[in-house]
């Protein structure tokens, strides 16, 4: 990259997150999951972080600021982000991570990028606790800037970026204006997980913390879960002893064929 | 309440994730505009006003809308929200809806809700949560609701003796900030995966790209679409479109028949909602058994082509 010093903030915004391994439950009293869950970085995210490190392995002038909303927590998925070659970190500190909306981590990040005023921003296409996938749009929305969602290639010149997005039927390349806000998709890249020696350096790396308060940003939220219930179970488990077997149960007992 | 209908289309039709998202509208009462954006909406204007509900179309003609970019398409949304002041913008959950309406919602300062499946009120929406193995209902206290709704959860809307009036849309600034370059679109002649009866899946126990074929010869002769896993699709065998489950297409037809997946809680999210549900896997202990409604414990690679032959 020439004279212009691009200043790429990454954000890793959702922390909560069960592997596959952990089932999730709803509480007793049918208010949310229970939450006690592992925490770690949402898989979009680290996508997005691994997308930024490699920019900056082919731009070395880049600067990579990881950027986490939420409780104490965020601050070991910010470790992880600073691990994998992030330069710096703000954690902008939420006591309780359930007040947390697409609408108010947009507003937040937004009063940063006022600040820090990067070149690009990635963030995962969604969290996979709620699933809204809005963050980055709203963000994109909020700053007037244009947005590349559900990315599955990206190129960065000074002035633009040019990214191939996930879409219904296929692909889709467009290519955007920076400064500009990218989301990520499985495809993007595989993460790389973070060296010993690299954790060590992290924990020296510059972690800085805020609040909504310091940002003057207003995260009240604007839906109110009334309730979380089980979906309902499916009644599977029979088994069909061959082929002709199946045939005649599609046929017969299902009636779909 | 009001309701703004954003129409997805591509090449001059409406897309069927549309006519779920009108059902959604009309479930919760009060008029309906739809809204055709694009470099030659006249067409898809003149289809979507059959169907019923619609009391009015908004049509925006411009080469700026011609490719769905939504740095366009938001302030054209948000400016007919403010002239016509509607409650509520509906859109289908697919990945034009998701591109655009959180967008349009940040504009107008309002929480955006995604893929609802149900509607318990103006206010009051269902959808699911950690991959669909927990329902939350959400109330909005935000005076627009921006929606987008799961296809799977409405039925399509019908047509009707209907001619509602045509309009300009109002002004908006239409700045590009984005550029569309090109696209590469899967053209197939089986049927739509999001509207499909019947869909056949094949996961990473197909092994390589090559073996899907079995799967198209089985769809071919039974009218199906086909669908991939995600390990399928990470593994190169099929392109990203096919992909069914958590962060891929929602789909529940009335049959689905997964070959040589493993059924992942995140593949299980895209189809357990499908009607009759019918797996075909070598391991016995495959997660994927629990929801299948009939299982067959074999080799894929001997089941298939005899369940072709034979069907």
């Amino acid at each position: 990259m020439l004279s212009i010093v691009p200043n790429h903030l990454c954000t890793p915004t959702c922390l909560l997150y069960s592997t596959s391994a952990v089932k999730v439950r709803v509480n007793p009293a049918k208010t949310d999951v229970d939450r006690n869950v592992k925490h770690s970085m949402n898989p979009f995210d680290e996508i997005a972080v691994e997308e930024a490190v490699r920019i900056k392995e082919r731009m070395p002038s880049t600067e990579i600021i990881a950027v986490s909303c939420g409780s104490a927590k965020s601050q070991e998925t910010l470790r992880t982000a600073l691990a994998m070659g992030a330069d710096k970190a703000i954690h902008v500190e939420v006591a309780d991570d359930s007040k947390l909306q697409p609408l108010g981590v947009a507003k937040l990040l937004k009063a940063i990028a006022d600040e820090q005023k990067p070149d690009l921003i990635i963030l995962g296409k969604q969290a996979i606790d709620d699933d809204s996938n809005q963050t980055g749009q709203m963000l994109a929305g909020l700053l007037n800037w244009p947005q590349a969602t559900f990315a599955s290639k990206v190129e960065i010149t000074d002035t633009l970026a040019k990214v191939t997005r996930e879409v219904d039927g296929g692909l889709e390349t467009i290519s955007s204006k920076l400064p500009a806000i990218i989301t990520t998709d499985l495809r993007l890249n595989e993460p790389r997980y973070a060296s010993l020696p690299n954790i060590m350096k992290a924990k020296k790396k510059p972690l800085t913390k805020s609040s909504p308060e310091q940002l003057k940003v207003d995260i009240t939220p604007r839906l109110e879960t009334i309730k979380v219930e089980e979906p309902a179970k499916r009644q599977g488990g029979k088994k069909v002893e061959s082929v002709d077997d199946l045939i005649d149960k599609l046929k017969n007992e299902a009636k779909v064929l | 309440n009001s309701s703004l209908l954003v129409v997805e289309h591509r090449n001059g039709a409406v897309d069927g994730s549309t006519l779920n998202a009108l059902t959604a509208a009309q479930a919760l009462g009060g008029d309906i505009t739809a809204i055709v954006a694009g470099g030659a909406p006249e067409t898809v204007a003149k289809e979507i006003a059959k169907y019923n509900g619609i009391t009015k179309v908004l049509v925006a003609k411009n080469d700026a809308y011609s490719h769905n970019l939504p740095e366009t398409l938001a302030p054209l949304l948000v400016e007919a929200q403010k002239k016509l002041g509607f409650s509520h913008v509906f859109a289908g959950h697919t990945a034009f809806g998701k591109n655009v309406l959180p967008r349009v919602a940040a504009l107008l300062d309002v929480a955006a809700i995604s893929d609802i499946t149900g509607i318990e009120g103006a206010d009051t929406f269902v959808r699911p949560i950690y991959a669909g193995n927990a329902i939350a209902t959400v109330k909005s206290s935000d005076s627009i609701k921006i929606i987008t709704v799961r296809g799977t959860a409405f039925p399509a809307a019908t047509t009707a003796q209907n001619d509602p009036a045509q309009e300009a849309a109002p002004e908006a600034d239409t700045a590009a900030l984005s550029e569309w370059i090109g696209e590469e679109l899967i053209k197939s002649d089986r049927p739509d995966l999001n509207s499909a009866k019947r869909v056949i899946s094949g996961g990473r126990g197909m092994k390589n790209g090559e073996n899907f074929q079995m799967l198209y010869d089985m769809a071919d002769k039974i009218g199906a679409a086909v669908g991939a896993s995600r390990a399928a699709v990470d593994a190169g065998y099929v392109d990203n479109s096919l992909q069914i489950g958590q962060t891929g297409k929602i789909v529940a037809p009335e049959l689905y028949i997964a070959v040589g997946i493993s059924g992942a809680i995140q593949h299980l999210a895209g189809m357990k909602d499908s009607k009759t549900i019918v797996a075909i896997n070598k391991d016995a202990e495959a997660p994927i058994f629990q929801v299948a409604d009939y299982g067959l414990v074999e080799d894929l690679f001997k089941a298939v082509p005899e369940l072709t032959q034979k069907l």
